[in-house]
């Protein structure tokens, strides 16, 4: 069922959706972001993925389009998974949120912007959520120091 | 009244004794007395954070039974504690609770750092851990381990009777 599945969806989307990769039975895709939120859209509304597992990023520190941002999906229907990767550069970390599609993007797109900065336009929620009000930088960028603290409480002399 | 063999009779548990003078008195030290009165009245309040909780509920249930030491009933609000027992890692988002809730602590306090790391943030390094709580608490025993056996635990506990044992305990009032 699931192998069927992605094959439709392979077949389909390719076209529109640039080049997939079948990697350890989870098709994946790599998207430019203006491409993201109607690709996600049909995958939700004609291919079933009813759930959204989770948004992170990978950081390249040497290459132009500095940040990878990773969509996971998953189809109850179909038992199958797809993984939409999106580049964005560190000047501009900017893409397009999923809140209007997904309620559930938006904790998790908060939690994104906490560790690598990622800025999410259209969810107006980026409060801290992992993090406290004041720290400064994103600590699972590469650049962000190892054993940089930001204590909330003085220490004792 | 008809006696047989399954009646009780109603007598005292010990015949009265007769003050004879042999135990009318005992010299003590203050600081001994109280300090011994002292360790073996601990009540603790958990603050547990992480994985190390599992080994505070082993140490404290029947098998380990802390209850021998007088530190088993946990006082669920800082305020009617007095041996803060800090389970887990603590972060600095957490580190604020973790001085709140010390501050709430009336005297005489303890503190007693449970597993390494509330000892020195154990295998964390990061933007996230606070490397010890003693950066920001004084701390009165340190229990290693990942997590700390029971016996460990224990002998943490036992190690602390032994210090407000030897400690000294000013009290209130001059005539005391």
């Amino acid at each position: 069922m699931a192998a069927t599945a992605l094959d439709t969806l392979q077949q389909q989307m390719v076209p529109a959706a640039g080049a997939a990769l079948l990697s350890h039975g989870t098709l994946a895709f790599t998207l430019a972001p203006a491409e993201l939120v109607p690709t996600v859209r049909r995958l939700r509304d004609e291919f079933g993925f009813d759930i959204f597992l989770d948004v992170t990023a990978v950081d390249w520190p040497a290459a132009a389009l500095r940040f990878e941002v990773v969509h996971h999906f998953y189809s109850t229907a179909h038992k199958a998974r797809v993984r939409l990767k999106t580049r964005v550069a560190e000047a501009d970390p900017t893409l397009d949120s999923l809140v209007g599609l997904y309620g559930s993007a938006a904790f998790m797109e908060r939690e994104c912007h906490d560790m690598y900065g990622i800025v999410f336009r259209g969810n107006h929620d980026l409060r801290p959520i992992l993090l406290y009000e004041g720290f400064v930088g994103h600590p699972l960028r590469k650049d962000y120091p190892k054993q940089r603290e930001q204590p909330l409480v003085p220490y004792r002399t | 009244m008809k006696m047989d063999a399954r009646t009780v009779p109603i007598v005292p548990a010990t015949p009265p004794s007769r003050k004879d003078g042999a135990f009318e008195y005992l010299t003590t030290r203050k600081d001994e007395l109280i300090g011994w009165a002292r360790k073996f009245s601990l009540f603790p309040y958990p603050f547990v954070t992480a994985c190390c909780a599992m080994e505070f509920m082993a140490v404290s249930a029947s098998p380990y039974d802390t209850d021998r030491f007088g530190a088993a009933l946990p006082r669920f609000s800082p305020r009617q504690a007095d041996l803060l027992m800090v389970v887990g890692t603590v972060t600095h988002k957490q580190a604020p609770v973790l001085l709140k809730v010390y501050e709430q602590m009336c005297e005489p306090k303890w503190v007693m750092a449970f597993g390494v790391c509330a000892t020195s943030g154990g295998f964390y390094q990061n933007y996230a851990t606070l490397l010890g709580i003693d950066r920001i608490i004084p701390v009165d025993v340190y229990v290693p381990g990942c997590p700390p056996r029971p016996e460990m635990v224990i002998d943490g506990i036992m190690q602390l009777q032994a210090k407000i044992a030897r400690s000294s305990h000013p009290i209130v009032t001059q005539a005391f």
